[in-house]
């Protein structure tokens, strides 16, 4: 049994993706019901996948039985591991938390909406997992087709919206692909490990860095990287507010994480930055994604908006870490996929809620939220702090192992003084410009008086009314302060989720030092891995 | 030399006032009686913990709490040593104070939301006992970093445009001051030195100052960012326009914290990283006392003169407070044991003194809801007690012996000497003459004028003139005897002891 549980983690979704609309048709709950017990399982096999990485180091696991380069390989070290359970985690928290809505927004249909999420969430952890650079393809389409049938469900804007987002990530698939084809004309394989191996001796082969620069360029499409991220706010804005409080916190990290992974075990080190200067360029334009980003952010007034753009920053920290490619980066840029994770996952899920309870979406209208839905804003405002980075939360601690990641790169003269001074630089930056457009919500939420008439009320034309209310009441009293605590099923898992962006921070040193430590510096020089994670004081 | 014992006091005065939020925000709406208690039963219960670890804490026997590993080889922990005590016993000791006035404030000007209010102002508290017990710089900052998020919803209380632009700033200032931290930090850990707080300068295994040894361009690099960023919470010029703009908050808020708290966790920093970080003998070599020196010599001069020209009450007390902040950043940056000793003094006699002061600005804004000093004609034969004790701590605060800022002024003139730069004495002599010009007539208006309307309007609520009699008596007591019965000059001594080995007799009374 345990041999088989990777086969679970994307084995289970994919299955029930199929098997969810079939019985939906008939049966409208059971819907719901299959497709969280199907991400609890895929949650489940994950830990249990962890659990067996942390005793017995990576499994390779070989889909039916058959060997590499014939059959599709499936590695689980630490790293895809524990990506692979927050990924089905927050997953499986924030459906709990949407079924009410995904109910209203998915219309009579609620098996073809399960089984898109099913079939979503079998893409993201195939890329997770998968050893296998086609196979990365295939999954990579996958969850993309899945979410441009999701982004759907928004209605007429989300059409549009999702239409670039359908000819936009469909044009870096493609990118993704030629790479991945230039890569196997000079190896002669598919699969990562031994992609690797050959690499290290085709070194200077023209074909492999052409291939690097495409599948760069795929996957930048992918996570959105500045300048390719145009397709995102719209695509969150118009999507329906169970689908992108879903797709924003995990798609594009995994998009981020597959570029991480082909920077960790398929390139060797060092060589995307000599000839080739991809890790150049993931620096610079993320550190020039990061600023733009924040201050995109601060000039949105439709919430889901700025958060999207707060999405496209994050994802740049996460870039930067990649670029400057030490094993410290590399791990902070982990450990930021996660963090981010959680804590956009928080912010969605509270816009989702207050999106549903009173119907508002524009920042200035949230104006005396706070007291009147206290557990829902709250998690709001536990999940800014740790986004900005207040120390012990989980956001301050990406921040602190950038940092010294930039400080070393000086050090070890990896980087010039002058980059490694602007990435320190950046990074530090960026807490400030994070909190001016979270702080600016929270001022509306806590310190300002609710409105008698909130301006655009419907803000688009699928707006859901607000919670049922006596008719006689609404003409005299403001939208806000009709507002409701959202149920119980809807706030608990809010709740648990902005105490793991705390947790997170708390616990980080084990997360650091015995999952993303032993995952990254497997691929590195290992014994120059550990004194530079560790400096110094042992 | 002292020895560690591991305890969990350090910790429990930490978590008294997080419990007392929680138990406010528990009891709240039902009975506000009971959620305005907690505050002042919690303030009790740190002083106690405090108290129980100062004998130990004197006698060399330094309670520490290690809490977890906070980065690969960093811990948070928490540790009573004799500098962090001063800050810790002043804290615990005017909470309670604070905590019985800001009732009869709060009550007084029929505050609204009072629940977040005391709860904001409880976590206040337990960051502000962080900082102060902070074994190690993450710690500090961890601490340092919450302060300014807890005392944001304090600064903003009043929900006008105003105060959210107050609000506004001061997060901004506050949160660079907290990044420019996280930066040293971060490099101090890349370059191997463990950052554990340690008189004389952080120490490496082999007990040298790990930070002499790296090059200039580094020192002077982290000597930027460290001082830069308590520089802000100390309100050193130009990092200081946050705390004027702060005054919007209610009247408890800028009397503990925007008077003692916050901008003493900024200039009690400025202790840490001159001479637990850095080390006097290091900051004497680099020449990096000179740039601190003249800053704050300046802020404290351009501050008290600005303090003149303002005629509100709580502006010019804000000014003044600036001045008095630099006082002490001056003292460290001196680096003379006479000098540290006077500056610590400061540190307590200031807040015991300015708290006064801001409480008899709150008390007379509750009263008359008068805030300028043009207006205060007279008042001072309606609220005798009240204006009585504000021209006790306007005698503490100029210099006049025998009270608290005499004695503080006294050794930090004479340390001042001590070191050869007569040039700070006649500094501190000329802001002392100022203060003067920017206090006394506020009593003499107070008491010598006769009121211009002919409203009687008599003292305050009991809960605001007793807190407001008792600090302005601490003054004056803390002055004759500054060790009774809290041991400030003791403590004082003991770290200035530890961070001039070489000349303990000078200090004085240090064992």
């Amino acid at each position: 049994m345990e041999q088989q549980l990777p086969a679970f983690i994307v084995g289970a979704p994919l299955l029930f993706s199929v098997v969810v609309p079939i019985l939906g048709r008939k049966w409208r709950q059971s819907a719901f019901v299959i497709a969280v017990a199907t991400v609890a399982v895929s949650a489940l096999a994950s830990g249990l996948s962890l659990e067996r990485v942390l005793r017995e180091g990576t499994v390779r696991y070989h889909l039916g039985g058959w060997e590499p380069p014939v059959g599709i390989e499936y590695v689980i070290d630490e790293v895809s591991a524990f990506v692979s359970l927050v990924v089905t985690s927050v997953s499986l928290l924030v459906l709990v938390s949407t079924r009410r809505w995904a109910e209203r927004e998915a219309g009579d249909r609620p098996g073809i909406f399960y089984g898109l999420v099913l079939l979503l969430l079998a893409g993201l952890t195939g890329i997770v997992i998968t050893g296998d650079l086609f196979n990365l393809f295939v999954f990579l389409e996958i969850a993309s087709l899945a979410a441009y049938a999701l982004v759907f469900i928004g209605g007429r804007r989300a059409m549009l919206a999702g239409f670039r987002y359908l000819i936009i990530g469909s044009i870096g698939g493609a990118f993704y692909l030629l790479g991945v084809g230039f890569v196997y004309f000079a190896t002669g394989t598919l699969n990562m490990i031994e992609a690797r191996q050959l690499l290290e001796e085709a070194e200077s082969a023209r074909a492999v860095q052409v291939g690097a620069v495409f599948i760069f360029t795929g996957l930048g499409l992918k996570m959105a990287l500045v300048p390719m991220h145009l397709w995102l706010p719209d695509a969150y804005e118009h999507a329906p507010s169970s689908v992108n409080s879903l797709i924003a916190p995990v798609m594009t990290k995994v998009a981020a994480y597959a570029m991480l992974r082909m920077f960790l075990s398929v390139f060797p080190p060092g060589y995307l930055s000599g000839a080739v200067p991809v890790a150049d360029a993931l620096l610079v334009l993320g550190l020039i994604g990061i600023v733009f980003g924040s201050v995109a952010a601060a000039g949105q007034t439709d919430i889901r908006r700025m958060l999207a753009y707060s999405s496209i920053s994050q994802l740049a920290f996460i870039a930067v870490g990649i670029g400057l490619g030490t094993p410290l980066a590399l791990a902070a840029a982990l450990l930021h996929v996660v963090n981010h994770a959680a804590m956009k996952a928080t912010l969605f899920l509270a816009t989702a809620s207050v999106r549903f309870r009173v119907g508002l979406q524009r920042t200035h209208n949230l104006a005396g939220l706070g007291p009147r839905m206290p557990l829902t804003m709250g998690a709001f405002a536990v999940g800014s702090v740790a986004m900005v980075g207040i120390p012990p939360t989980a956001g301050f601690f990406s921040k602190w192992y950038m940092v010294q990641a930039g400080f070393t790169a000086a050090q070890d003269q990896e980087q010039s003084v002058v980059v490694a001074a602007v990435v320190v630089a950046v990074v530090l930056l960026s807490s400030l410009l994070t909190a001016v457009y979270l702080f600016k919500v929270l001022e509306q939420v806590y310190l300002r008086p609710a409105k008698p008439e909130p301006s655009a009320h419907h803000d688009d034309e699928h707006d859901a009314p607000a919670a049922p209310q006596p008719v006689e009441q609404q003409a005299v009293r403001p939208v806000v302060e009709r507002a409701r605590e959202a149920p119980l099923d809807v706030w608990l898992p809010l709740v648990l989720l902005a105490a793991a962006t705390v947790a997170l921070g708390v616990i980080n040193v084990i997360i650091m030092s015995n999952v993303l430590e032993p995952g990254v510096c497997r691929y590195l020089d290992a014994a120059a891995c550990d004194a530079v994670l560790v400096p110094g004081v042992s | 030399m002292s020895d560690t014992v591991a305890s969990g006091l350090p910790l429990a005065a930490v978590l008294v006032p997080v419990g007392a939020a929680v138990l406010a925000t528990l009891t709240t709406g039902r009975w506000p009686n009971l959620r305005d208690i907690w505050a002042t039963l919690a303030g009790i219960a740190m002083v106690a913990i405090v108290v129980l670890m100062l004998a130990d804490t004197l006698d060399g026997r330094i309670h520490e709490t290690v809490l977890l590993e906070l980065s690969p080889g960093i811990d948070i922990a928490l540790r009573a040593d004799p500098a962090g005590m001063i800050f810790g016993l002043l804290v615990s000791v005017l909470w309670v104070l604070a905590g019985i006035y800001a009732v009869g404030y709060m009550r007084g000007e029929h505050e609204q939301k009072q629940t977040r209010f005391f709860a904001a102002f409880a976590l206040s508290i337990a960051a502000a006992a962080g900082v102060a017990l902070a074994e190690n710089l993450l710690t500090f900052i961890v601490f340092y970093e919450l302060l300014s998020l807890f005392t944001y919803p304090l600064v903003t209380h009043r929900e006008t445009e105003t105060a959210l632009v107050a609000g506004r700033k001061y997060l901004a200032y506050t949160l660079s001051g907290g990044l420019m931290l996280i930066g040293a930090a971060a490099w101090l850990h890349v370059l191997g030195v463990d950052a554990t707080f340690h008189a004389g300068g952080l120490q490496d295994d082999a007990g040298l100052n790990s930070i002499a040894g790296l090059n200039g361009m580094t020192q002077w690099g982290l000597f930027v960012l460290l001082a830069g960023g308590v520089g802000v919470k100390a309100a050193v010029m130009p990092l200081h326009s946050w705390l004027p703009s702060a005054m919007v908050a209610p009247t408890p808020v800028s009397a503990l914290l925007h008077a003692v708290a916050v901008v003493k966790a900024g200039v009690f920093g400025m202790v840490r990283v001159g001479v637990f970080v850095f080390g006097a003998s290091l900051l004497d070599d680099m020449g990096a006392w000179l740039v601190l020196a003249v800053m704050s010599a300046a802020t404290l001069l351009i501050a008290s003169t600005l303090a003149l020209r303002h005629d509100n009450l709580k502006r010019r007390l804000a000014y003044s407070t600036i001045s008095h902040l630099s006082y002490v950043v001056l003292g460290v940056a001196l680096i003379g044991p006479l000098a540290l000793t006077g500056a610590l003094l400061h540190i307590v006699g200031h807040g015991v003194t300015k708290i006064t002061m801001f409480f008899v600005a709150g008390a007379i804004h509750v009263r008359t809801h008068k805030e300028n000093v043009s207006e205060l004609d007279g008042i001072g034969r309606q609220m005798p007690i009240t204006m009585g004790s504000f021209a006790l701590a306007s005698l503490s605060m100029v210099g006049i012996p025998p009270f608290i800022l005499f004695t503080s002024k006294l050794y930090l003139g004479w340390g001042a000497v001590e070191v050869g730069q007569q040039v700070f004495l006649i500094v501190y002599l000329v802001s002392g003459l100022i203060a003067s010009g920017y206090l006394f007539p506020i009593v003499i208006r107070a008491f010598l004028r006769s009121s211009p309307d002919h409203t009687h309007y008599g003292e305050a609520d009991i809960r605001m003139v007793a807190p407001i009699a008792v600090t302005a008596v601490l003054a004056l007591v803390w002055g004759i005897a500054p060790d009774l019965p809290l041991s400030f000059f003791e403590l004082a001594s003991t770290v200035t002891a530890d961070a001039f080995p070489q000349s303990v007799a000078l200090a004085g009374g240090a064992p």
